[in-house]
């Protein structure tokens, strides 16, 4: 390495040691990201894009072909629509949820309590499994004979087909996810809470300063970074949902549930025609999306640092 | 240099050596990949006979993949546009894949053997314009029809309606047992387009223009798409099968119906040995003929066929492995085995016994071979065309936002009609 050194100058050192790491994001990141960009701009059922014909924006020109985008109905491809607006309904939900609920369970987990360890650990063992046990597992809950209908039908009352009113379906994605992911949130903002100095909490309540005070005072500013980590982590991962949901209720009923990613996995492998160009054209929209959320998020916690 | 010369001797000698032995081995030695799905027993049959091959053909290996069904209609597809793929598979979209397959003519011991036998189910493997090329042959013909929970029609006090009954009968029969014996599903059909067309081909949907171009939406697909919308607002279909997927995702009733919750299950003779196995002593069941309506009593005709793709490396092995299954004396081995309706006309005709079912299962048999004499031309030429899948598809997809309360049937049949074109037109993009 100082042979290298003496060669190239100490200035350009780090570059020899991110190339190994560019090369290999080269291959496998961005150079799939342009094959995708290829293949949004090209149609017909062939894999190699050599064997694609050109046809410019056509896959987006149909995407985005809409009456009014509100409105999925007036859309020539309605499924993508509903899965945006399903999607979006889902994380406005799913975020908000997972924030106040971590929120919360970590404040309490980071008080003194008995056991405190054993609830740690509860809390987060739901982070370790795969998505699709999660969903295999809360299915059998939530199924007509499930474990939830039979304490309902044991307590008196009627079964409820979960899965076919689109209100309860959503409702369950939602509820799943949050129980699924928790954890891992409520991890991040226990970190956040016991960085925050003891001492700060101590002349407050030497002050007799009330509760709700000091947590927005003390521990809300001070945790903030780590909020902002918990939104945008959460809201990254809420957009990319597919797996637990997809197992769970199938998108349905009707498309319900039908998430953006469940659109461009079955319009790209489920349906025949496999319709790859489509698919493709509407992935590079939502990482499009998921690229500007991920800018806004980056300039607001700069904007809270400064 | 002396030294030199003799090491460089003693390699190439030890190299020529080791070619002389081990060369002829490994030009003969070919392994092939079969990729398999199973409704029943007929992995553990396909392996039996595969063994027996691989004894009598020491020079190949074949590596059976089995796989869910789901693969082969979401994986094997990319794998074969890829080039990929396994040499042989057993698929049921045989139009949509045909343009993969290999014509195994020129390394086929008797062609002649295949056209005589098989030669009604070979245009589904081709592609349009195709009439010559063999690649490949069914491993069962299957027709769509109805199971019956027969115990549950008898504690009602129900009668069974008879041999010609209309899909109404059928759906007041089940819908009163069904009340009657507090059973969640009366009737349930596979969420599938290829089931749905045994109920719209009976109601008299003709499918196709006089061109033989797709126009799904007439008078007797109507009367099928709102018969099904009909029998989920009356209860007598549960929404849970229909109504709780979403997009072209399949869902059988398998596990409600061996589970003695469904009283009739539009499915297929596929399912027979599956039932047979799982309903044990149960209760019982049978098959019955399909429902009339205005088109007849017409079921789906159907089938999985082993197809041999252009891909493989090994044209003459994968010839030589098929000829072989295909022999009348291994494949009716194979059908009696795993009590699959044949699909190889020379059995057909002669008759097949099924000595390891049962009795429902032999008599389920023999409703669903009487069932196939009376399949409406109309259903063979939908099950014969090459982008039938774009249709079965678009339906279930469309209907099922329909029943899901999503949208309406009209506007489900503009959707579909405007699917289908636009899904035909992407892949004839070339």
């Amino acid at each position: 390495m100082a042979a290298v050194q003496r060669l190239i100058g100490a200035g350009r050192m780090p570059y020899v040691f991110l190339f190994p790491n560019f090369v290999f994001f080269g291959l496998f990141v961005f150079l799939p990201i342009g094959i995708n960009v290829v293949f949004s701009v090209t149609g017909g059922p062939a894999l190699f894009p050599s064997e694609r014909p050109f046809v410019g924006a056509e896959q987006y020109a149909y995407l985005f072909d809409c009456g009014s985008y509100l409105d999925p109905s007036s859309c020539r491809e309605d499924h993508f629509w509903r899965g945006v607006w399903n999607t979006a309904v889902f994380v406005l939900f799913q975020v908000g949820t997972m924030v106040l609920v971590s929120l919360v369970t970590a404040l309490v987990l980071n008080r003194p309590i008995r056991g405190r360890g054993f609830f740690r650990a509860v809390y987060f063992f739901p982070v370790l499994l795969s998505p699709v046990v999660v969903a295999l597992i809360w299915k059998w809950i939530l199924q007509r004979d499930g474990l939830l209908n039979a304490a309902i039908t044991s307590l008196g009352g009627q079964k409820i087909l979960f899965f076919v009113d689109p209100s309860w379906a959503m409702f369950w994605a939602v509820f799943v996810s949050v129980w699924a992911h928790m954890g891992f949130y409520t991890l991040i903002l226990l970190a956040g809470l016991q960085a925050i100095p003891s001492d700060l909490y101590e002349a407050a309540e030497m002050d007799r300063t009330p509760r709700w005070r000091i947590l927005r005072r003390i521990t809300l500013p001070l945790l903030w970074p780590n909020m902002i980590v918990v939104i945008v982590l959460s809201l990254i991962k809420g957009v990319q949902t597919f797996d637990e949901v997809f197992v769970l209720t199938g998108g349905g009923p009707g498309t319900a549930t039908l998430m953006v990613v469940q659109y461009i996995y079955e319009t790209a492998f489920a349906n025949q025609v496999q319709n790859f160009g489509l698919a493709a054209a509407a992935s590079v929209v939502l990482g499009l999306v998921l690229f500007a959320l991920t800018l806004a998020q980056l300039a607001a916690t700069r904007m809270k640092e400064r | 240099m002396r030294s030199v010369t003799s090491l460089i001797t003693t390699f190439a000698l030890g190299l020529a050596a080791a070619t002389a032995l081990t060369g002829p081995v490994l030009a003969q030695s070919v392994t092939l990949r079969m990729t398999w799905y199973s409704d029943g027993n007929e992995g553990e049959v396909m392996t039996d006979l595969l063994k027996r091959f691989q004894a009598e053909n020491k020079d190949i290996a074949v590596v059976l993949d089995q796989v869910p069904f789901k693969a082969i209609n979401e994986n094997l597809p990319v794998q074969l546009a890829s080039g990929q793929g396994p040499d042989i598979a057993r698929v049921t979209d045989m139009g949509g894949l045909a343009r993969y397959a290999l014509d195994m003519r020129p390394h086929l011991k008797d062609p002649a053997y295949w056209e005589a036998n098989f030669g009604p189910f070979l245009t589904w493997m081709r592609t349009a314009g195709d009439t010559k090329s063999i690649p490949g042959f069914m491993t069962q013909l299957t027709v769509t029809g109805p199971f019956v929970n027969k115990t549950l029609f008898e504690q009602a006090g129900v009668a069974l309606p008879g041999p010609k009954a209309t899909w109404d009968d059928w759906a007041k029969a089940v819908k009163s047992v069904a009340d009657k014996v507090q059973a969640p599903y009366p009737l349930a059909l596979d969420r599938s387009g290829h089931r749905f067309f045994a109920l719209a081909v009976s109601q008299g949907a003709k499918v196709f223009d006089e061109k033989g171009e797709p126009a799904v939406i007439d008078d007797g697909f109507k009367r099928a798409a709102q018969l099904v919308y009909d029998w989920h607002k009356a209860g007598i279909m549960s929404k849970e099968l229909w109504g709780s997927v979403s997009g072209t995702a399949y869902r059988g009733a398998n596990d409600e119906f061996k589970n003695a919750q469904v009283v009739m299950y539009l499915s297929g003779s596929w399912q027979t040995a599956q039932f047979a196995k799982t309903v044990g002593n149960a209760f019982d069941w049978i098959a019955v003929p399909n429902p009339c309506g205005a088109g007849g009593c017409s079921s789906m005709p159907g089938g999985a066929g082993l197809m041999a793709f252009k891909s493989t490396k090994n044209p003459e092995a994968v010839a030589k492995l098929m000829d072989y299954l295909a022999s009348e004396k291994v494949l009716g081995e194979f059908y009696s085995r795993t009590l699959f309706v044949p699909g190889h006309l020379g059995i057909a005709k002669k008759g097949i016994d099924y000595p390891g079912a049962s009795p429902e299962a032999n008599a389920a048999l023999k409703v669903f071979t009487a069932s196939a004499a009376e399949v409406a031309p109309t259903a063979y030429q939908i099950q014969g065309y090459g982008n039938s899948r774009i249709i079965f598809n678009a339906v279930i997809s469309r209907l099922g936002q329909a029943i899901a309360g999503e949208t309406n049937l009209d506007e489900a049949y503009k959707r579909i009609t405007a699917d289908v074109t636009q899904q035909i037109a992407e892949r004839n993009k070339q």
